[in-house]
């Protein structure tokens, strides 16, 4: 479904609405934020609702230079000027942080492309691997095909540990890449570290088991009660020890059904007396003194074998990935100047009193006018306790 | 004295701070209040310190990780959180009544966790997928979120009762922050929950695609969780370019929160690869 034309007609879609709904409303943001001079209108501080009043008994040019370091410390743009009777010191800080929405809704724009990207050049498919062998291609679902591979991934060995409990602990492959019939690339892979190679992600997915094929005999001697032990290939005769004929391993089986009785995992295998008869044996790996009884002076069972495991691996290829990520990165960046970074506006105006002064402190912010208030609160706190050797 | 222990006497202390809440709240005397503070503060600290004696105990057992794997340790972690950002809120706001809209869902928490015979607190050896640093961003990220929305839903509940009684005939809700400012803190709550579950669904995003091979598969989980992100997107939209405010804003922050316990909890009902917050 979220390959199909239609899913991806929608993605273009939202694209193109955000596309046009930011074009829109951004000549007017874009207008505001790059004014060279900003404008500051005495009377909309003046009416404002939490401005701060104290008064100085010091006089007005003492006190614009007292402030205006201050000022300038905490905000980018400052701006004194002469009024009737007093000063105006207006200020502002992050008037670009207006653009910020802009900067969320590219970066939603980037996570559309990358995923459409994605979609069009990228695939996802799975391949399994018995260990040691090699394969050039994957199979991929929805819609199911064939990918092949520019180079051979060749499984070396698979290899499962588990925790006391019984519960996986760690799955791990080592792979080859092989290119042109040469090694170029080795990696052990395990959930989350994949190998990377030439724009393909290998991951380690799943795991089953394959029918071991190298199994260590024993041949018990009847006579002499000596065990031997050999190693035996499925499909390659061995000798049977004291001359007894030869041994070939035949076939592997889940659930081997002796004369109807299901005995769990067994092998199958011929023997073949030295005189030519040759017998059928079944080897249960679950009761190793199944062939006791049957004739000749061998006894054959099975004494330990390998596991042999496929490694159920992830294919994918995504070259969006990287505008994804950038949308990513931008999405947090957009989303935190967005909501708590505002353009903040301060007006302090100083007049004349009499001998004294009196100040009133007034700010404004487009956003989370709350702290603007406590923010102008505290400024005027400190605007109180300013004497004139705090210009260091 | 083991994290389990130390957790468990946790859930007390926050059912004992819930209670103090309720009655400051109700019977509006400072002491009730400040006792209040103060369990909640010892709670948080013997939260915290639970989660990390976890951790290292996790070390001892030979499969050290962080307690963010599975149900109850989620759950606990949720509980510290909310707390945490709570008697933030209590001392940027100066207003404990919210205290007893928030404090009870951090009790029913880590009761939940604790007491459920059903939710394991054993320490359990964890799965390949989940080992990797990504675990850590991921889940606490998605929880400082989850506690951010949980808290906007207290404040939006507070808000819905303030507002039948225009009158101010109630004497318990005439102790509640005025309407203003309760719109005010929702508003703010859901800034902050929307910017940690962004970051929260990103890191999420980023580990899959390191770990299985897709930046976004839409198992229920993902999807969910994305459903939710679009409903509090729809509400900060809402507000910002169509200026709704006050009871639409609480409505629309309490279907977040529905929204939010959905991609918690009930996605573990359904199959797929995220699981690992089920029983």
């Amino acid at each position: 479904m979220y390959h199909s034309y239609w899913f991806q007609m929608l993605i273009v879609l939202l694209t193109l609405n955000i596309v046009v709904c930011s074009i829109d409303r951004l000549s007017t943001t874009w207008k505001i934020v790059s004014i060279k001079k900003p404008p500051f209108i005495l009377s909309r501080f003046k009416n404002n609702g939490d401005n701060e009043y104290f008064v100085d008994s010091r006089s007005a040019e003492q006190l614009k230079d007292i402030y205006e370091p201050f000022v300038s410390k905490g905000f980018g743009y400052i701006r004194t000027e002469q009024t009737d009777n007093g000063y105006s010191i207006f200020a502002e800080k992050w008037r670009w942080t207006r653009m910020g929405v802009y900067g969320v809704h590219l970066s939603i724009i980037l996570l559309l492309i990358g995923a459409l990207i994605g979609s069009f050049f990228g695939f996802d498919g799975y391949v399994n691997i018995p260990e040691g062998e090699v394969v050039n291609s994957i199979t991929i679902h929805n819609p199911e095909r064939t990918q092949s591979l520019d180079f051979g991934i060749k499984c070396e060995d698979f290899n499962v540990t588990f925790y006391d409990s019984g519960t996986p602990k760690e799955f791990r492959s080592s792979l080859t890449i092989i290119e042109q019939g040469k090694p170029v690339y080795k990696k052990d892979i395990v959930v989350n570290d994949p190998l990377r190679y030439k724009g393909i992600n290998i991951f380690q997915s799943s795991y089953g088991p394959l029918p071991p094929n190298e199994v260590t005999l024993n041949f018990t001697s009847k006579k002499t009660g000596e065990v031997y032990k050999k190693k035996a290939l499925v499909g390659q005769p061995i000798d049977v020890p004291e001359d007894g004929g030869k041994f070939i391993l035949k076939d592997y089986f889940n659930s081997y059904k002796f004369r109807g009785q299901p005995i769990g995992e067994a092998f199958t295998g011929i023997l073949t007396h030295k005189d030519g008869s040759s017998a059928g044996i079944v080897l249960s790996l679950r009761f190793p003194d199944f062939n006791r009884m049957q004739k000749g002076d061998m006894v054959v069972s099975v004494a330990e074998y390998a596991q042999r495991y496929y490694t159920g691996l992830q294919v994918t290829k995504d070259p969006g990935v990287w505008f994804v990520y950038s949308g990513f990165i931008l999405l947090i960046v957009g989303c935190y100047i967005t909501f708590f970074m505002s353009h903040q506006r301060l007006c302090i105006n100083i007049e004349k009193k009499g001998k004294k002064c009196s100040v009133m402190v007034s700010g404004t912010a487009n956003k989370n006018k709350f702290g603007m208030q406590n923010k102008i609160k505290r400024i005027s706190e400190k605007l109180i306790d300013l004497k004139q050797s705090s210009l260091t | 004295m083991n994290s389990s222990l130390v957790l468990s006497i946790t859930t007390f202390i926050y059912g004992f701070a819930a209670i103090l809440y309720i009655a400051f709240w109700i019977f509006k005397k400072p002491l009730l209040g400040r006792l209040a503070t103060w369990t909640a503060i010892i709670g948080a600290v013997c939260n915290l310190a639970g989660l990390i004696m976890r951790w290292v105990e996790s070390y001892s057992l030979g499969f050290a990780h962080a307690p963010l794997s599975n149900l109850y340790e989620s759950m606990v972690f949720f509980s510290l959180t909310i707390t945490i950002v709570y008697l933030v809120i209590e001392r940027k706001y100066k207003n404990r009544v919210i205290g007893a809209f928030t404090t009870p869902i951090a009790f029913l928490a880590m009761a939940y966790a604790s007491l459920n015979p059903n939710i394991s607190d054993r320490i359990q050896p964890i799965l390949p997928a989940l080992k990797s640093n990504w675990l850590i961003a991921h889940v606490m990220t998605c929880f400082v979120g989850y506690s951010a929305f949980a808290i906007a839903f207290g404040i939006s509940c507070m808000y819905l009762f303030k507002q039948k009684d225009t009158e101010g005939k109630s004497s318990l809700l005439a102790h509640f922050p005025n309407a203003r400012v309760l719109d005010e803190l929702n508003h703010q709550m859901i800034m902050f929950g929307f910017l940690f579950l962004t970051i929260g669904i990103i890191t999420g995003s980023v580990w899959a695609n390191s770990a299985w091979g897709r930046y976004w598969g839409w198992d229920p989980k993902e999807t969910w969780s994305l459903i939710t992100w679009f409903i509090y997107a729809t509400v900060l939209h809402a507000r910002m370019m169509r200026g709704w405010s006050g009871k639409r804003i609480a409505y629309l922050s309490i279907l977040g929160f529905i929204a939010v316990l959905f991609t918690y909890f009930g996605v573990n009902y359904l199959p797929g690869l995220h699981s690992y917050g089920s029983l």
